[in-house]
């Protein structure tokens, strides 16, 4: 009998656009595009049961299993190191993880370098290795602000566009690395719902690379 | 202030406060860098942060990274040796508040410890101005009594004064007044301890609003200590930027009487930390009295500020075709000119220079700079 599959997608148009994916995979839901405040959609057929999640939440909610699988950033994953399985580069939502400061910035190296991100663990882990003494300030949001404010010298976060660094006479300084969403399936799950999973992986790689091809 | 200029990095403060402690008699105290962990485990409160990096030594004794210097100098303090006063500068490691990491930070700081009398706690509260003084003029010292909240509070059980004291320290009006009402400290009382939490200003102008807060001999002794430390520090002109404030408060299992903290503008925490802790001492079976405070140099950095200096007055563009010698020949001539040089093989990006020379045949040519 086929088993019921939970995925997290989400919340915002990254998600829209991995569902769209999911439905060409023949996994559609219709109920999902219905607007509403409701928070799970099912579709009784296909044994499939969407839920939308903020997408820094996804791997949380794949690793603790209660979705079988879900799409998160490769930010998030790098960031919080969930205990999951990568299955697949869905090439979406693709962006970079940057250091961007004021422009011609000159990094002072007689100081400790002070460091506002979202991003702790990737901005510990990217200055760790250039053996870079930094202070790291954790901000939610707004991050751009930091060094407008002079509160950080700089600032460690995704860009995707970098209008809103040129808007605000900033630019990127160093890229960290390239980030795009990925297929997450929680350990076990893969191993009870192997065939399931597989299957959804199976699909989506092909709907994704023939994406890429064009 | 001296000719010298404000003191910019840890390094230039290391010495400066250095000379400065040296004048007045204090003598340098050089300790290791490890101490046994019981030492700090038995006084965790008089740390700033309970985080301390461990681990064993030779002998299967469990060490710690110094968090803290003055623990380990008042251990060693002797009761017979009179006065001592001694200054260090040593590298401490702790997480910062807020921090998720740990720091090697830079401290320097004095510790007078023996018999401490007005004269004493006047110096150290003179060397504190000064010391704050030579990293900026526009500086803080804010001086409170833990004797004159203590006697206010004294009928607060133990275990509640705690959070009350974090109210004070929060100058928290409601959550005083709240505590307050719970132990039927009368109105009185309770409005005075008000005031005293909010009381702020220059030390001249506030004096007589605190002397109105008085309820017994004790806090008029209190009064009496402050205004006799501030008739010191105006002999030796450092009374302008002395401010009261009753929300400091230190632990008061460790310090007794004056407690303070330096600020300096730019800064956006206290860089300067002290107070009198007899009953640290007495905790370490000791009879003396001391006081002492820290300065925290790694805060400096927030001054170094805008980075507008040049790399170097001058840079010699090396490029594989001049002679070296005739390129030494030119970096000593600039040098001995009184100018900075740096001797590189092509221009740097971003790099910031007075002015860009090059050796050709023709000698010195100046180049222009390609923006």
């Amino acid at each position: 009998m086929k088993q019921w599959i939970n995925v997290a997608l989400p919340k915002g148009r990254l998600g829209e656009n991995v569902y769209k994916i999911f439905d060409e995979a023949g996994y559609s839901c219709p109920s999902i595009l219905e607007t509403n405040r409701k928070l799970i959609f099912e579709n009784e057929e296909n044994k499939i049961r969407y839920f939308w999640v903020k997408p820094s939440d996804v791997a949380i909610y794949v690793e603790r299993g209660a979705a079988d699988i879900g799409v998160a950033g490769k930010d998030i994953l790098l960031e919080y190191e969930p205990d999951v399985f990568e299955l697949a580069d869905l090439n979406m939502g693709k962006c970079r993880m940057c250091v961007a400061g004021h422009k011609g910035f000159r990094d002072n190296t007689a100081r400790t370098l002070r460091v506002a991100t979202k991003f702790q663990n990737i901005a510990k882990r990217y200055y760790a290795e250039k053996s870079r003494q930094i202070d790291i300030i954790k901000l939610n949001g707004s991050i751009e602000l930091a060094p407008i404010l002079k509160m950080s010298d700089v600032i460690v976060d995704i860009v995707e566009t970098g209008t809103t660094l040129r808007e605000n006479n900033l630019e990127v300084l160093e890229e960290i690395l390239p980030i795009s969403a990925r297929l997450v399936s929680n350990k076990v799950s893969y191993k009870f719902k192997n065939n399931e999973i597989m299957n959804i992986c199976d699909r989506i790689n092909e709907i994704c690379s023939v994406k890429d091809d064009k | 202030m001296s000719e010298k200029g404000y003191i910019r990095n840890d390094e230039e403060a290391i010495l400066r406060f250095k000379n400065l402690y040296k004048k007045y008699g204090y003598k340098q105290y050089k300790m290791s860098k490890f101490e046994e962990y019981d030492l700090y485990a038995e006084n965790k409160n008089f740390l700033l942060n309970s985080n301390i990096i461990t681990f064993t030594d030779l002998n299967g004794k469990l060490m710690a990274l110094k968090p803290d210097v003055t623990l380990s100098i008042a251990k060693n303090v002797k009761d017979s040796a009179g006065t001592q006063k001694v200054y260090y500068s040593e590298n401490v490691y702790r997480a910062r508040k807020g921090g998720n990491e740990f720091k090697e930070i830079m401290q320097t700081g004095l510790e007078c410890m023996g018999d401490i009398d007005l004269y004493s706690v006047g110096e150290v509260l003179m060397l504190a101005a000064k010391s704050l003084e030579e990293i900026s003029e526009n500086y803080i010292l804010d001086i409170s009594h833990i004797g004159f909240v203590e006697e206010l509070f004294k009928d607060i059980p133990e275990n509640k004064r705690e959070v009350l004291l974090s109210y004070v320290s929060a100058k928290n009006s409601t959550g005083i007044r709240k505590i307050c009402s719970e132990f039927g400290l009368g109105v009185s009382l309770t409005e005075k301890a008000v005031k005293l939490a909010s009381l702020y200003g220059p030390f001249d102008e506030v004096i007589g609003e605190l002397k109105k807060l008085s309820i017994n001999n004790r806090t008029d002794e209190v009064i009496d200590e402050l205004e006799g430390i501030y008739n010191m520090l105006r002999v030796w002109g450092c009374d302008k930027n002395i401010n009261i404030d009753f929300s400091i408060i230190n632990d008061m299992s460790y310090y007794n009487g004056v407690v303070f903290k330096g600020y300096v503008s730019g800064i956006p925490s206290n860089i300067l930390s002290g107070g009198r802790y007899d009953k640290l001492l007495h905790k370490l079976g000791k009879k003396s009295g001391a006081i002492g405070f820290a300065l925290y140099l790694d805060m400096l950095e927030w001054l170094s500020g805008e980075d507008e200096e040049l790399d170097a007055d001058v840079l010699i563009v090396n490029d594989s075709k001049a002679n070296a010698a005739a390129v030494a020949k030119a970096a000593m001539d600039f040098i001995s000119g009184g100018e900075s040089v740096s001797v590189l093989g092509a221009v740097p990006p971003n790099g910031k220079y007075g002015r860009i020379v090059k050796i050709t045949e023709r000698g010195l040519e100046n180049v222009e700079a390609v923006d």
